[in-house]
């Protein structure tokens, strides 16, 4: 803790730091300096870019979980949804985003996907929602092309040495949606109980689905 | 589109001056072409305002992780699949 400043004194009773923007990363600055060029110069307005932020915060990885459930229970729409994801989305009413074309790949016994972008961040934000900040950390990015045994370890998976490791790095207009193993024992759940299993970091191919609860077993 | 499934490709190794989508990492090597996805408008002129036409073919095109990375430690058989427009890639092999 440091001392407050002696000469804040702004008739409340409390003291405190100045609250400045010092401490505002240089991209945050660079993101705010060109939205307002962009404003002044009529390209965009600032309602567009407010409705694209909310648009972009209401999606979750819940309506990638809906996807893989359905795939899970429904050998036909898996096939429909590794054919086309954008139209197996519509399919479910879910609102596959603007152009990006979602690929989806499926895990199974004998090979396991990851994905990765190592030149941004590049995602299906229209199903998962935003990337965990991880995803677009220095460290995971260079690392899960050229270690990527080593980074599924550090999540906690530990993949047989005869499952075949495939990084997709999703450089272009692709994102790509793992669909994970449907977990043991749970041949009893419906496809909502199936969906609470799937975990936005099992469809982006760093950890498998949750363990279904013991009762559900 | 003028790569096959299966194709071994080189990536042309050069430098480039301005946004692209080709990683440095696998410039210069030789893949193999597992899917041939679609035609996209091309992003090195439409990062710079133009309508990116023509559209370019888009492959996804898989490494050996021990061809890009030599001497690091892993298991042999780990494959990188990376997005790559058809300007970028040349007959391998």
């Amino acid at each position: 803790m440091t001392a407050p400043t002696p000469d804040h004194d702004h008739g409340h009773d409390h003291n405190h730091e100045p609250i400045t923007d010092a401490g505002e990363p240089p991209a945050a600055a660079r993101a705010r300096a060109l939205e307002k060029l962009l404003v002044e110069k009529g390209v965009i307005r600032r309602e567009d870019i407010r409705r694209g932020i909310d648009w972009l915060v209401s999606r979750t990885p819940g309506d990638g979980a809906r996807l893989v459930a359905r795939a899970w229970v429904d050998p036909e729409f898996k096939a429909r949804l590794l054919a086309d994801a954008r139209a197996a989305a519509l399919e479910l009413g879910l609102d596959p985003g603007p152009s990006p074309v979602v690929v989806a790949v499926e895990n199974t016994d004998a090979v396991h996907h990851m994905v990765v972008c190592t030149l941004c961040s590049c995602y299906p934000r229209a199903l998962l929602g935003p990337p965990p900040d991880w995803y677009k950390s220095l460290a995971y990015r260079s690392r899960a092309v050229s270690d990527p045994r080593g980074v599924l370890s550090e999540f906690g998976l530990e993949l047989e040495p005869d499952v075949e490791l495939r990084v997709l790095d999703s450089t272009a207009d692709i994102r790509y949606l793992v669909i994970p193993r449907r977990p043991p024992g749970t041949s009893e759940l419906g496809e909502e109980e199936l969906a609470a299993l799937v975990t936005r970091d099992s469809m982006i191919g760093v950890a498998q689905p949750a363990a279904p609860a013991a009762a559900a077993a | 589109m003028t790569y096959q499934i299966g194709q071994p490709v080189r990536v042309t190794n050069r430098a480039h001056d301005g946004h692209h989508r080709t990683p440095g990492y696998v410039k210069g090597k030789t893949g193999r072409i597992e899917r041939v996805h679609d035609a996209f408008r091309n992003p090195e002129t439409r990062a710079y305002g133009e309508d990116g036409l023509p559209e370019v073919a888009l492959y996804l095109v898989s490494f050996a992780r021990e061809d890009l990375w030599p001497g690091l430690d892993g298991q042999s058989d780990e494959r990188i699949y990376v997005d790559l427009y058809e300007h970028w890639l040349e007959e391998a092999g």
